[in-house]
This record gives C-alpha cells, structure tokens and sequence, in this order.
C-alpha cells in the first residue's frame, strides 16, 4: 500500500471512529441495540453538505450533532414511553430518515461540494499542508474522545452507565431509567451525525445511501478494538474503539488493493461482524468437542 | 412510617391465570420497627414488597410513606425514600463498574445527576470506611470491578448501598436465600447492624423461620395474599418455630406448604 493511500484510511478511519463512539454508546455503555445509526449519519451528511453548499460548514457540523440527537430522542421515546422494541424502534427511526434526509438534501439523491468551502479547504492554505486533513481529523477527533470520556465519568454518566449493565439497580437508586437511556441514545446518535457531516465535507459529497450498513461498520470497528486492544479501563475502551475504527479502514483499504471489487465491500464487513459476534460460541464449542475426544480417548485407555 | 390500606393485586387481570395475590392487605409500621415476614410459597409477600417499592402498582388501596402518598409514584421516585436488597445478587448491582462507582451512584441517591464529577476525593475516604464495616477486605479493592465479586460480597455491597444514603424504609426481599449457609449468617448478621445504627424501618422476607423469629422486633405471616398472624413484644420473645406451624395450621386450615421453609 502506497504511503498516500495508507493515510488516506487513516483519516476516514479516525472520523469514522466518531461514529463509532457513538455505536459504542448504544451498544455497549446502554446496551442497547440502535439501528438508528444508519439514518442518522445520512441526516448529519445531509445537513452538511445542505449548509456547506450556502457556504457554512461549520453550521453543518452543528446542525448535524443537533439533528441527530433529536433523531436518538425519537427512538428513545418509541422505545421508553411508547413500549417498542429497542431495534424496531431504531428501525422505524431509520426508516422515516430516509425521507427526512431526502427533504434535507432539497429531494436530490446526491450532492456535490466540489468548489465548495469545507472545513477541510479552510484550512488548506496553513503550513501543515498535505497532513491537514489528517491532523484537523485528529484534533476533532481528540476534543471528542476527552469531551466523551468526562462526561462518562460525571455522575450522569455513572447513570447512563449502570443503566446498560443492570436497569433495576438504577431504578432501585432513585434514577429514571427512560431519562438516561433518551439521553445515551441522543448523544450517540448526535456523534454518529457528526462524523457523517465530516465524511460528507471530507469527500466532498453526500448521497442518500451512503449510509447503509453503517451500524455494522460501527461494530465491527468496536469488537475488533475489543478483541484486540483490550477493555481493562474506560479510557482504554474508547480507544480500542477508536483504533478498531482506524484498523478496520485499513483492512478494507487492504482488501481493496488486493483486487477485492469495491461492490463486495458490505458482504465482507457483514462477515467480519458475524466472524467477530461469534468467535465466543465458537472457542466454547472447539473447547466442548475436544474435551468429549479427550474423554473418549481417556476411555479407552 | 409506613402506612398500607387495604392493598389489592390481582395479576392477568381477564386471563384463565387470573389469580389474587394480594387480597386487601393492611399494614402500619413504627419508626425504627424491624419486621419479618414469612409465608408459604405464592403467598403475596414479594408482590407486597414490589408493591411498596413500585415495581407493580396496586389495584385498590393506598401507601403512604411518611404521610407522603405514594400509591401511584414511579418507581424511581419512590426508590429515593426507599433502600432495597433483591434475592438475585446480580440485581443490586452493576457489575461491569466498579466498587466505588457502584458506591458513587447509592451515595447520588435523591440527588440530581447533573454534569458534576461522579466521585470526588473526598468521597473515597467516606467508602472506605463503610466498605471497612463488612470486613470483607473489599476496602482495598474500591477500584475492582462488581462483576469480580462473590454473590456474598455483592449482597453485603448492594446492602450498604441501601443505607448509604438513610432511606426512610429498608425492604429486603430474601436476600440471603441465595448465599451458602455461612455468608448468608454474616450478611444476616450485617442487617442487622446496619438497621439498629440507622434505626430503619425495615421490612424483610424470610424462608427461615428461626431467622424471622431472631431478628426484627416484629414478625408477619401471610397466607394466600393476607396477613394471617402479626405478632410482636412478649408473644413474639416467647414463640417457637413449632408453634408458629402450629398457627399457621389453625389460622389457615393447610399445612405449610414452602418446601425451603420446612427443610430449614
């Protein structure tokens, strides 16, 4: 892999990861799988190129993290209040973004920034020059990760916490468990915006699709920093997260250079996922059939 | 303190499981009384407890904690004058955080959660001389994980979480049936401690009739949904678990039919 190509996945790899922050909060700190993700990155890429195009590209990051939290409030009512399942909730969230995102983006599939001011060409006349991308990726990316892990050290966060890991203890210690699982989904989703806002001004376009399948990237990007990187202390998590994001950019970029055509992509992240989801069933039933051999052998002796 | 009048529950309300589990239940409570409560299986005594502390809301009647009516208040808002301990030692606590946060969010109780440290400096002095209390060493482990805990430990933490912040009233749903015999005795033992020093209002079931009788100053038995004996005082010091079989016998025309209760 040429250098070039190997740091251009490392900046998608590091904005991508703010999306994956954003899984990591649904699936793992709520425990809750959120299917919403998919739509509001799309709504977050939207608004983005939306106000990039008039010309405003920092209200597009903004816009974005707003919008998006108002699209996890929307599934955490479905869910809290109205009683709908955590992914059918997501789902119908997901589903009715999709035409939310068409209206966002003036009913055009597709919009291009060429020409267009982005954060990223504001900056692109600074010394830095050819890493600008990568160091302006980073620091976003860095505020994000501090910003993430004191809010997760707040006694808020403490609630929003302990709600993923065992909501009748949170109830039994006076905290509404409805509050904290609306206000884990918001900001996951708002992060997940976020990075399809970057996405869309660092390749300068927006489309409609660009989003399908993204909650499955976000996973595969959280288990591979899981299963590699460890999950000893919370900051240590957030960074396996954040790495998980960069190396998964990599493989593919890999995978890609290799020959692999660029239509298979989501095939082989689905498998990743399910490889990844299963690996522990797997070892146990490894585990389980040599010890029965084992036995068996012992028999006969 | 506590104050029940005429509490009903039926469950699957329309269904052919329709069944009444809690039949016009009244019940008062002292400040700093400590009652046990037994009865054979199905007998409504974790739905009474459930009913208190809001998990299910009652059909008919009334409860009032401190003259407070909370018949009908959520159960997180309830949950902020009331300490509880479940049978299950996974439930009281969150396992993939550690003791001191654990600790932390007992100690926010009533508070506002808010975008303030989650704990201070401060803070873990004042953990670990409670944590001290259990003598269960877990004082020098603040940072460990829940989830690394025994079900004992975890029952003696999620305990003290209860009364860290003093709550107003203690329900322990047999909260050692699940520990062996020897962890079960300390953390028995524990309770009681914790609720003479804080002077509680405590409610606890029991499947052990010798327990109900050595701790608590008050005991209640109840049959299919009521309370069919309350005792106390000098009938209570000078009851025998034979004659307490022998009452249930007389006042409910069955013989008891908890199998954990009989065998202990």
């Amino acid at each position: 892999m040429t250098l070039t190509a190997f740091q251009g996945s490392v900046e998608l790899g590091l904005i991508y990861a703010i999306m994956a922050l954003g899984v990591f909060i649904s699936f793992r700190t709520l425990n809750m799988p959120d299917l919403t993700v998919d739509g509001s990155f799309v709504l977050g890429a939207a608004l983005s190129a939306t106000l990039c195009s008039s010309g405003h590209p920092f209200a597009g990051l903004t816009a974005a993290f707003v919008a998006g939290c108002g699209a996890g409030c929307i599934t955490a009512l479905l869910n809290t209040k109205l009683k709908i399942q955590p992914i059918l909730a997501g789902i119908l969230t997901q589903l009715a973004l999709y035409s939310v995102n068409l209206r966002a983006m003036n009913n055009k599939a597709n919009i291009s920034l060429l020409n267009k001011q982005t954060i990223f060409s504001i900056m692109q006349d600074t010394a830095v020059g050819n890493y600008m991308k990568l160091i302006l990726s980073f620091l976003i990316l860095t505020v994000i990760l501090v910003v993430l892990f004191l809010f997760l050290k707040t006694k808020l966060g403490f609630a929003l916490r302990a709600t993923g890991d065992n909501e009748n203890m949170v109830r039994a210690q006076g905290i509404n468990t409805d509050y904290t699982k609306t206000i884990g989904l918001a900001l996951a989703n708002g992060l997940v915006a976020v990075s399809g806002a970057i996405i869309a001004q660092y390749q300068s376009f927006a489309d409609i699709s660009m989003g399908v399948g993204m909650v499955v990237i976000g996973l595969a990007s959280v288990i591979i920093g899981e299963v590699i990187f460890g999950t000893s202390s919370l900051l240590r998590r957030l960074t396996a997260v954040i790495l998980g994001a960069v190396l998964y950019r990599v493989i593919i970029a890999l995978a890609l250079e290799l020959g692999m055509p660029p239509t298979d992509l989501k095939f082989v992240s689905a498998v990743i996922v399910a490889v990844a989801l299963s690996i522990s069933t797997i070892n146990e039933k490894i585990t389980s059939v040599r010890n029965r051999l084992s036995a068996r052998k012992g028999g006969q002796a | 303190m506590l104050r029940i009048e005429g509490i009903s529950k039926t469950f699957d309300k329309g269904s052919v499981n329709e069944r009444l589990v809690l039949d016009n239940v009244s019940l008062s409570l002292e400040e700093g009384e400590f009652v046990t409560v037994i009865g054979g299986n199905g007998a409504g005594k974790s739905t009474l407890l459930n009913c208190i502390s809001g998990v299910h809301i009652v059909d008919k009647g009334r409860i009032f904690l401190d003259n407070m009516d909370i018949t009908y208040s959520p159960e997180y808002k309830r949950a902020k004058y009331i300490g509880r301990v479940f049978q299950d030692p996974m439930m009281g606590t969150a396992y993939d955080m550690t003791i001191a946060e654990n600790l932390a969010i007992a100690y926010a109780k009533g508070k506002p959660q808010g975008l303030r440290a989650g704990i201070k400096k401060s803070d873990y002095k004042l953990f670990r001389e409670r944590v001290a209390l259990l003598e269960l060493g877990l004082e020098d482990r603040l940072e460990h994980k829940v989830g690394l805990l025994s079900g004992g430990q975890r029952q003696a933490l999620t305990l003290l979480m209860a009364a860290l912040v003093k709550p107003r009233l203690l329900l322990l749903d047999e909260h050692t049936a699940a520990l062996d015999p020897a962890i079960a005795k300390k953390v028995l033992q524990l309770t009681r401690t914790i609720v003479e020093e804080n002077h509680l209002c405590t409610l606890m079931i029991t499947h052990n009739m010798r327990d109900a009788l050595e701790y608590g100053t008050r005991t209640i038995m109840m049959h299919e949904g009521r309370i069919i004996l309350d005792f106390k005082g000098k009938e209570r010091e000078e009851m025998t678990v034979e004659r307490l079989i022998e009452q249930f016998g007389n006042k409910s025309g069955t013989l008891l039919d908890n199998d954990r209760m009989l065998l202990s």
